[in-house]
This record gives C-alpha cells, sequence and structure tokens, in this order.
C-alpha cells in the first residue's frame, strides 16, 4: 500500500510475542485503567459487560479515520479501496482467530444479538415450522431467549429448556432427553454470562449433528477468554461481539457454515447485499455480502481486527491461563468471606464471580464498592430464568480480564469487607 | 456516577432498612397497590386506609434493596394522618426532589426524607428510591399494579446491558 497510508502504523502489538505474561506491561497498554474514580484507583470488574480499549486499537482507529477512510466495495478511487481492503483484511484476521475454513463463512454484525437474530430471521423463519422444537438453556442471556420466542410465537413452535445443577453445569444426560423428532435447533452459550459456566460444547454439538440437528453457539463471554476453534468444536453457527474482546461497540461477528448461509435468506435488503436489481427480480449477493445491507460500521470493524491483533499477539492460552488463577484467588478469597455466598461453582469456568452478600441488595453493594473504586456488574445480567432457578433476584458479578491483577480481587474483597461493616 | 454514597448510605436510612416502620399488613385496607421494578426485580406492596379522608393507617411489604425500603418506611411515617390532597403534594415533591428538580431546601414539606436529595446524584438509583411513592401514588388512584417502567413515569429511562 501507499506511503500515504502507512506513515502512523501500529507497532506496539509485536513486543508482547516473545515475552512471557506481563500485566503490567499490558495495563500499560490501556490508558483508561489510570482513572480514578471516587478519588479510587479504577478497578474495572465488569469485562462480561464490556471490555476497555488498549492503545493500539484506538490508534488503529484514528489512523483510519485519519488517512483512509471512505466508503467501502464501491468507488475506484484510492481512499475507496484502501478502506476496502482494511476491512477485508480485517474479515481475514477474524477468520484465522476463530479458524473458520473460509473468510466468506465471517460476517460482520453489529453485535452477538445482531447475529442471533440473523440466524432467526434468515435461518430460522424458513426451516423451522409449526409443532418443531428449539432447545435452549436454561443459563442463556436473554438475547438468545427473546429471538427464539419471537420464532416459535410466529411458526407455532415449542421452546425446550435444559435444566443447570445447583453449580450451574448442564447435564448431558437432560440435554440428551430433550430431543425428540421434531428438534430443529440448538441455541445456546459457550459461556454463561452470570455464572461464567463453561458448556460442554463440543459433546453436546456432536450429539445435534447425530440426530440431523444444527447447534447455534452464543460466543460473547468465550471469544474473549478462551482459544475458540470452529472447525474443532464442528458449530454451525457462531455468535460474539467485538467490544467484550478490547474492540469497539457497534461490531460482532456471526460465523456460519458456508451451505448454512448459502441456504438462508438475506435478512436486510439494500445496498451492497444485491447482484442485480430490476422491479422485477433483484438477485442477491454472495455470502458474505448478501447478510452485508447497506454501509457498514467499517472502522470499528477495522477497530476489531486490530483487537484480534492484540490478543494473538498475547496469545489466548496466556491469557486464559492469567484469568484462570485471578479465578482462583477470587474464588478463595471471597468463597472465605463471612455472609458472602458464590453462586456458579462449576469445575469449568471463565473468570467470573457472581455472588450475594447477605442481607444486603446488589444494588447497595454495587453502589457502595463504586465508592471503592471498584466497578463491578449488579442485578439480573439480561438472564432472569437464570435468576429464578438460582432462587435470588439479583447478584453482584465481577468479571475478570486480561489486565487484571490479584492486586484488583484484594480491592474487591476489602471492598466487600467495607459494605458488610456499612450495613453491620 | 461521581455521587457520594457514603452521604446516602447514612445513619437515618439505615435504620430505616433495618428496623422499617410500618412493614407488613393492615386489615381492611381501602387502597392498595403493588409496584414492581422489573429492571432489578425489586417489588413492594402498599395498603392504607383512608376511609375518614385521611390515611389513618398505612403499611408496606415487599422485597428491594436498602435505599427503596428506607424510602417506603420514611414514606408511611410522612404520610399518615395526612389527607389526599396533601399525600399527593409530597409525593410530587419527593419525586422532583430525587430527579434532581427541587431543591429540598425549597420545600416546605419534605423535612427528614432530604437525606434522600443525594439520589439525584445517582442516575440509576433513582428508581430505587421512587418506586415506593410511586406505589402509593397508584393506590391513591385505584391502580392495582404499576411499574418503573410505566407510561408518563417520571424515572422512566433505559437500564440494560450484558
Amino acid at each position: 500500500m501507499n506511503d500515504i497510508a502507512t506513515t502512523v502504523a501500529g507497532t506496539r502489538v509485536a513486543r508482547h510475542s516473545a515475552s512471557p505474561f506481563d500485566v503490567d506491561r499490558i495495563r500499560d497498554d490501556f490508558p483508561i485503567l489510570k482513572l480514578f474514580v471516587a478519588g479510587k484507583p479504577l478497578v474495572y470488574l465488569d469485562n462480561a459487560a464490556s471490555s476497555q480499549m488498549p492503545q493500539p486499537v484506538i490508534d488503529r482507529l484514528v489512523r483510519y479515520q485519519t488517512t483512509e477512510h471512505a466508503n467501502i466495495n464501491r468507488a475506484v478511487h484510492y481512499l475507496s479501496e484502501t478502506a476496502t481492503a482494511a476491512y477485508e483484511s480485517a474479515r481475514r484476521k477474524l477468520q484465522r482467530f476463530i479458524n473458520a475454513r473460509d473468510e466468506r463463512e465471517v460476517i460482520f454484525t453489529s453485535g452477538t444479538t445482531d447475529g442471533i437474530n440473523l440466524v432467526m430471521q434468515g435461518w430460522g423463519r424458513k426451516f423451522v415450522g409449526e409443532g418443531d422444537e428449539i432447545i435452549l438453556t436454561v443459563l442463556e442471556h436473554h438475547s438468545n431467549i427473546v429471538p427464539w420466542q419471537m420464532l416459535a410465537d410466529e411458526k407455532g413452535a415449542t421452546i425446550r429448556v435444559v435444566p443447570i445443577n445447583d453449580a450451574g453445569e448442564l447435564s448431558m444426560g437432560d440435554y440428551e432427553a430433550l430431543f425428540s423428532q421434531r428438534t430443529r435447533l440448538v441455541a445456546v452459550g459457550h459461556v454463561s454470562n452470570a455464572l461464567g459456566s463453561i458448556n460442554p460444547l463440543k459433546r453436546m454439538i456432536a450429539f445435534a449433528h447425530a440426530h440431523g440437528v444444527p447447534v447455534l453457539v452464543d460466543g460473547a463471554q468465550a471469544v474473549p477468554h478462551l482459544a475458540v476453534d470452529v472447525q474443532d468444536l464442528d458449530c454451525d453457527f457462531y455468535a460474539f461481539s467485538g467490544h467484550k474482546m478490547c474492540g469497539p461497540t457497534g461490531i460482532g461477528i456471526l460465523y456460519g457454515r458456508t451451505a448454512l448461509l448459502e441456504a438462508m435468506q438475506p435478512f436486510k435488503g439494500g445496498g451492497d447485499m444485491i447482484h442485480t436489481v430490476t422491479f422485477e427480480k433483484t438477485t442477491y449477493n454472495t455470502i458474505p455480502h448478501k447478510f452485508e445491507a447497506g454501509t457498514p460500521p467499517i472502522a470499528a470493524a477495522i477497530g476489531l481486527g486490530a483487537a484480534v491483533d492484540y490478543l494473538s499477539a498475547i496469545g489466548m492460552p496466556a491469557i486464559a491461563a492469567h484469568e484462570h488463577a485471578l479465578l482462583h484467588h477470587a474464588t478463595q478469597m471471597i468463597g472465605a468471606l463471612p455472609g458472602v455466598r458464590i453462586l456458579g461453582t462449576g469445575r469449568d469456568k471463565t473468570a467470573v464471580l457472581s455472588f450475594v452478600v447477605e442481607g444486603i441488595h446488589p444494588h447497595d453493594v454495587g453502589t457502595l464498592l463504586n465508592q471503592e473504586g471498584v466497578a463491578v456488574r449488579t442485578g439480573h445480567h439480561c438472564a432472569q430464568p437464570l435468576m429464578k432457578r438460582l432462587g435470588v433476584a439479583a447478584t453482584s458479578r465481577a468479571s475478570f480480564a486480561l489486565y487484571n491483577t490479584m492486586a484488583d480481587v484484594d480491592a474487591l474483597v476489602a471492598g466487600i469487607h467495607s459494605v458488610q461493616k456499612v450495613f453491620a | 456516577m461521581t455521587g457520594n454514597p457514603r452521604a446516602l448510605y447514612q445513619e437515618m436510612i439505615l435504620d430505616h432498612n433495618r428496623k422499617p416502620r410500618n412493614y407488613g399488613a393492615i386489615e381492611h385496607p381501602t387502597h392498595h397497590a403493588e409496584g414492581l421494578n422489573p429492571l432489578c426485580g425489586d417489588h413492594i406492596d402498599v395498603a392504607l386506609d383512608l376511609a375518614r379522608g385521611t390515611i389513618d393507617n398505612i403499611a408496606f411489604r415487599g422485597e428491594s434493596c436498602a435505599i427503596c425500603k428506607a424510602s417506603a418506611s420514611m414514606m408511611t411515617v410522612a404520610v399518615k394522618g395526612k389527607n389526599r390532597d396533601d399525600a399527593q403534594t409530597l409525593i410530587h415533591e419527593f419525586v422532583d426532589m430525587a430527579t434532581g428538580r427541587l431543591d429540598p431546601a425549597d420545600s416546605r414539606h419534605i423535612g427528614r426524607l432530604a437525606v434522600f436529595g443525594g439520589i439525584s446524584e445517582l442516575p440509576m438509583r433513582v428508581k430505587c428510591a421512587i418506586l415506593p411513592w410511586h406505589t402509593l401514588q397508584a393506590a391513591l388512584n385505584a391502580v392495582a399494579t404499576t411499574s418503573t417502567e410505566a407510561d408518563g413515569d417520571p424515572m422512566h429511562m433505559s437500564m440494560g446491558g450484558a
């Protein structure tokens, strides 16, 4: 590419690759972590809701807007070609990151919710009919429940729900028992957003496939924390969001198997998604463009590509190991606090810690922790059926990311202690 | 959200949370309503006796955070003995104070309820403080169930996200 476009190249990414995991150096990449809240250093533990952005991703967004922006897939001028190349390069980065077979299987969406709704509209409305059954789990986020209820209402289909044990784990036996001749789809989260439970996806997918049933995976809480390989999982659809993996908001990915994507109806009509248009008949573009009507969030897509570069340079296995150590420490420390109960005690978990403090409402916990500079999420976590199953209205949730430290865990523990003192 | 929660969680509020006044049910209420905050799952019941033109008896119960429970407890104390019009005035002034539209110093009615003045600095918690008052309003207007998401609700605002 031309010199104009390469004057501000992001070079900070590469330095992590040769060195062991160094959380202090990683923290230096995230300017927001230097903030003070209520006069205390920010302890950001709401990563399951949204993660923070490292400087190389911020720099990439600035470089795009400063020297590369135009609309894509249209004009023959320099900037349009530059923007198109950067956008498609981001798609290939995402393809490699999740090990999809083909870049055409990687569709840019606005996020996980958008991806799930795209499958509901494009695949579900075509292939699910009256009397058919869709299997979900009680762990699901509302965004992997409500679209399927809308489809079931429209088609006269039925939702069947896999239960969990008290630790927050699915049982394969319960799951297998839900299959029938009418099962058309399994829609399951890879990792529970409220509890951090990692579901036994490979076995679940293999069983569904043995019954000829495709599987959609809500991967929003998995991709930022685990090495995800869609070919190894053998899933049919996999949706995730950019803003939970150090990328921008407003961008996400739907991975789909080529054959399924080609069989699907487009959901949104408009520019870019067509091949030819006359008033008599429109023929659709090939995948993935068939599903990317209109001007996409180009900068956000390119920023997500930069986030993938950043995470890849550190390495997902190293990130997972670091976060596992944080989870282990937090579970021990918070589990030892009198009057505090951890929800979600399964064996396979990402670094999400949901808890309730005896006699103190989660919203009071959250407001008082904020006073200590500690940001946690409080509420039902968009998982009301799960809250009902656990017998609580709401929880407090600390969720960790690659830049969190053992000191952050200690700040949380001290914060919970100070909340208990206010209410003592 | 840079308000000072320490100032909010002061002794009067903590005391009403620990030992809520007028907690429970009353016999033969003339007015009753249930208030829900679907965003956090909190709910409270307010029942009162207005048979003689004044609120001679009032009680509440439910499950909620400390802010909501203390607000309900102090509300029952504040409106007991008041007639409908005076209760309505107080409801409006409390809501205006909690949403930052009324300085408690400018009110002749707010009195001790001024301890909730700081809630307007914590937008995500305003609904917690207002829910009991909204429910009392619904009870006075013979609306059986209300919600913080009801139409025309001054506290209506979105709280979403994962």
